[in-house]
């Protein structure tokens, strides 16, 4: 793959910054529109998993097996009407999607696919993700807040104090990580994993893994933590009053989350788009395979996880769901971080 | 440091927010409305608002016959549609002072169970879908679809049934219906797992029902609950048991009964309540007696469709029972029924006519509607939806 874009960025190099700046536009571009048609395919392939777990089948209307019915519902979604509540505070009802939105896209910029193809390599990589799944949530409560509906307003509350709780949790579990392989840059953090004996930081880093796994449900407001947009008790919660675009920036900010929550799992605890080294040791030719396929696999695993659970699980309450964050995954995760620090200047790590 | 919090109570004003829960939410069941005044997520005050569904199905019923009135009590709890027809026939039959056959008396048990099932599976799948686990609903779905296209075989009907009659049963059961269903029953406990594996132990469901909504035996019993909500708090009240009809008293079941009162129990009860209404539907087929299906009093049932198409007496007949009604002598009668809901009562005042005086319908809905505040104040704003669902109130019945 790799070696597949070397020949038309050498062209683009001796441009020097012009160069430069182009091959990162196309990157941004590469990313982008690949990203969002993973999106739009992920709801599709959502509702087809979750379709046959229910004895249903799923949409298979809309071109074969139905596989356009993400673009009919784009399409839809485009031309509906946009619909302003009269009560509502404008200017921050235009600004919220907008915000929500951007801020999962932003994210995508520093994830590595496979090894060199990243559109920012920056070195605080790790904390401009959990930055951006923050920033995410102002879209969230600002739009509760602007809405002028009750169910609206509610929703925004419960977005806030939760993903403010589970940020924290998210945040420390990923210390025991940063420990590990001693960066904060997610390419660097995907090296050490692949240098470490056993390949990938699920394994001694288990304990930070359950934390972000339960974390990372929580931080996309999705089932059994979907209690900003709880349809039973508020309606849709945060985003009951949109419509049209606006609504379908929500709904692709979200699954764009999820994509980016599955990733950074990937990218921090399974090895990204390297398989562990005594695998390949194993069976050589698995070496042939690029990385992007490892790693899709690997994002595809959790996102298949997302729907599993969204098909078997009931929601949990409100006072629930912030014991669960600050009276357990905290705690572990502090745990964790002690227990991984005393392990490294031990020397055994 | 005490006044430190004294000056950030004064500085900010505070105000309960009050949210209409309904009618058009999509978590009430039907329309439903509850005002609600909530501090943060606190449900201080509940006020239940209903008749938005409201026809008048009351005073419907005295402007009718006994028999054209049938069909308005499958529109009280449209859900279970049977159960009700079999509350409205009992209830004129002693009025009537006639009793049907024993063939209609199992067949009507049997098809009053299998109405028991299908409104259960409807509470068990919203309820489960309210606390936010959809897989349960649909799957529950599929066993309701199975009883309705029996009900199809039955009588051509898949909701509004109206089978059951006065003195009786509309037609006799065909032998495919028979063996249908028993298929279906035989089937059906391993459909029961399926549902319970995915609720009844799992975590997030015991975290969201157990110690919610908790109501004492004695409170129960003051607000006048019936059926499952009641039972769910350790009384022991069942009007197929206490004051057996049709073939209660001749088929083995057995009564379950909670024992905290909260939302927990109260679904163990209704999900026991379904593999009993299993058993009772088994038993009907196996010990089906044979015999006629219609009461022989001509005064006080219809006469056979056939015969109404052939013969001018039975047609004249048939015209002045359903314009005109039957001579009934005066007074007044009370029968209670055990719907899915609770205890649904017919009460009758007859003025010797063939219309009633009044007729009036104890719709179980009704009454667990306003115990909504007693069981959601207090709680958190996930609680009512919880309490909502382990209520089961059918709005159509509330309003009437």
């Amino acid at each position: 793959m790799n070696d597949l874009l070397a020949l038309p960025l050498s062209y683009l190099k001796p441009l020097g910054f012009l160069g430069e700046l182009i091959i990162i536009l196309l990157k941004i571009a590469v990313v982008f529109v690949v990203t969002l048609l993973h999106v739009a395919y992920a709801t599709y392939w959502e509702r087809k998993v979750i379709a046959h777990m229910q004895l249903r089948l799923g949409p298979r209307e809309v071109g074969p097996f139905g596989l356009f019915q993400p673009f009919a519902d784009g399409i839809k979604l485009f031309f509906k009407e946009d619909i302003i509540p009269a009560t509502s505070d404008k200017p921050i009802f235009y600004l919220a999607p907008v915000i929500f939105f951007v801020s999962a896209l932003t994210s995508l910029a520093v994830l590595p696919f496979f090894d060199g193809f990243v559109v920012a390599d920056i070195n605080i990589g790790l904390l401009f993700l959990l930055a951006m799944s923050s920033l995410g949530a102002y879209g969230i409560v600002m739009s509760g807040w602007s809405s002028g509906s009750k169910y609206s307003f509610l929703g925004g509350l419960r977005s806030a104090s939760q993903v403010i709780s589970y940020e924290i949790a998210m945040g420390l579990s990923l210390v025991g990580v940063m420990i590990m392989s001693g960066s904060l840059n997610l390419t660097e953090i995907v090296r050490s994993q692949h240098a470490s004996p056993i390949g990938v930081f699920v394994v001694p880093q288990i304990l930070g893994f359950f934390v972000f796994m339960v974390a990372m449900f929580a931080e996309t407001n999705r089932l059994p933590f979907d209690l900003p947009e709880a349809e039973s008790e508020l309606v849709a919660g945060y985003f009951t009053e949109y419509s049209g675009f606006r609504f379908a920036m929500f709904f692709l900010g979200e699954y764009t989350g999820m994509l980016i929550m599955s990733s950074t799992a990937t990218i921090c605890f399974l090895g990204g788009w390297t398989l562990p080294g005594f695998v390949t040791n194993a069976l050589p030719f698995l070496n042939i395979v690029p990385g992007i396929v490892w790693f899709l696999m690997k994002v595809y695993f959790f996102m298949f996880f997302y729907y599993w659970i969204r098909a078997t699980l009931p929601r949990y309450r409100y006072d629930q769901l912030m014991a669960i964050g600050w009276k357990v995954l905290i705690p572990i995760a502090l745990a964790n971080i002690v227990i991984t620090g005393t392990l490294k200047i031990m020397g055994w790590l | 440091m005490d006044n430190l919090f004294d000056d950030t109570e004064t500085t900010f004003e505070t105000k309960q927010l009050t949210v209409s829960l309904g009618p058009q939410h999509p978590a009430t069941h039907g329309v439903l409305r509850l005002d609600l005044d909530l501090n943060g997520e606190t449900v201080v005050k509940c006020t239940p608002y209903v008749g938005y569904l409201h026809r008048g199905i009351e005073k419907l019923g005295e402007n009718k016959t006994y028999f054209a009135a049938l069909p308005l009590s499958d529109r009280l709890d449209y859900i279970s549609s049977m159960n009700n027809n079999v509350g409205y026939v009992n209830a004129v039959e002693k009025l009537f002072g006639i009793e049907a056959p024993e063939r209609a008396k199992f067949i009507r048990t049997m098809v009053a169970e299998m109405g028991r099932l299908s409104s259960h599976i409807v509470w068990l799948g919203t309820h489960v879908l309210d606390i936010g686990a959809t897989t349960p609903f649909l799957l529950a779905m599929t066993a309701r679809e199975k009883i309705l296209d029996l009900f199809e075989i039955l009588c051509g009907a898949r909701l509004t049934v109206s089978y059951p009659r006065i003195g009786g049963v509309r037609n006799d059961i065909s032998q495919q219906f028979l063996d249908e269903l028993y298929a279906f029953v035989l089937d059906f406990p391993s459909r029961m797992d399926d549902y319970e594996t995915l609720v009844t132990e799992n975590r997030i469901w015991k975290e969201r029902t157990v110690d919610v909504g908790i109501i004492s035996a004695e409170e129960a019993i003051n607000w006048g609950l019936t059926g499952g909500t009641l039972r769910g708090s350790g009384v022991d009240y069942d009007v197929r048991k206490y004051a057996p009809y049709d073939a209660y008293d001749k088929v083995d079941f057995k009564v379950p009964v909670g024992v905290k009162g909260d939302c927990y129990d109260r679904y163990l009860v209704r999900v026991g309540e379904m593999r009993e209404a299993n058993k009772i539907i088994q038993q009907c087929i196996e010990n089906l007696p044979a015999g006629p299906v219609m009461a022989e009093a001509p005064k006080f049932t219809l006469p056979p469709k056939d015969l109404v198409m052939k013969d001018m007496e039975h047609l004249i007949h048939q015209f002045i029972l359903i314009t005109k009604g039957p001579t009934v002598a005066e007074g007044e009668v009370y029968v209670g029924t055990e719907v899915p809901k609770g205890e649904l009562g017919f009460y009758f005042i007859s003025d010797g006519t063939g219309k009633p005086y009044r007729m009036r319908v104890r719709a179980p809905s009704f009454v667990h509607a306003s115990v909504m505040p007693r069981l959601c104040e207090g709680g958190l704003l996930a609680d009512v939806i919880a309490n909502i669902g382990t209520i089961d109130i059918v709005l159509g019945e509330c309003d009437r």
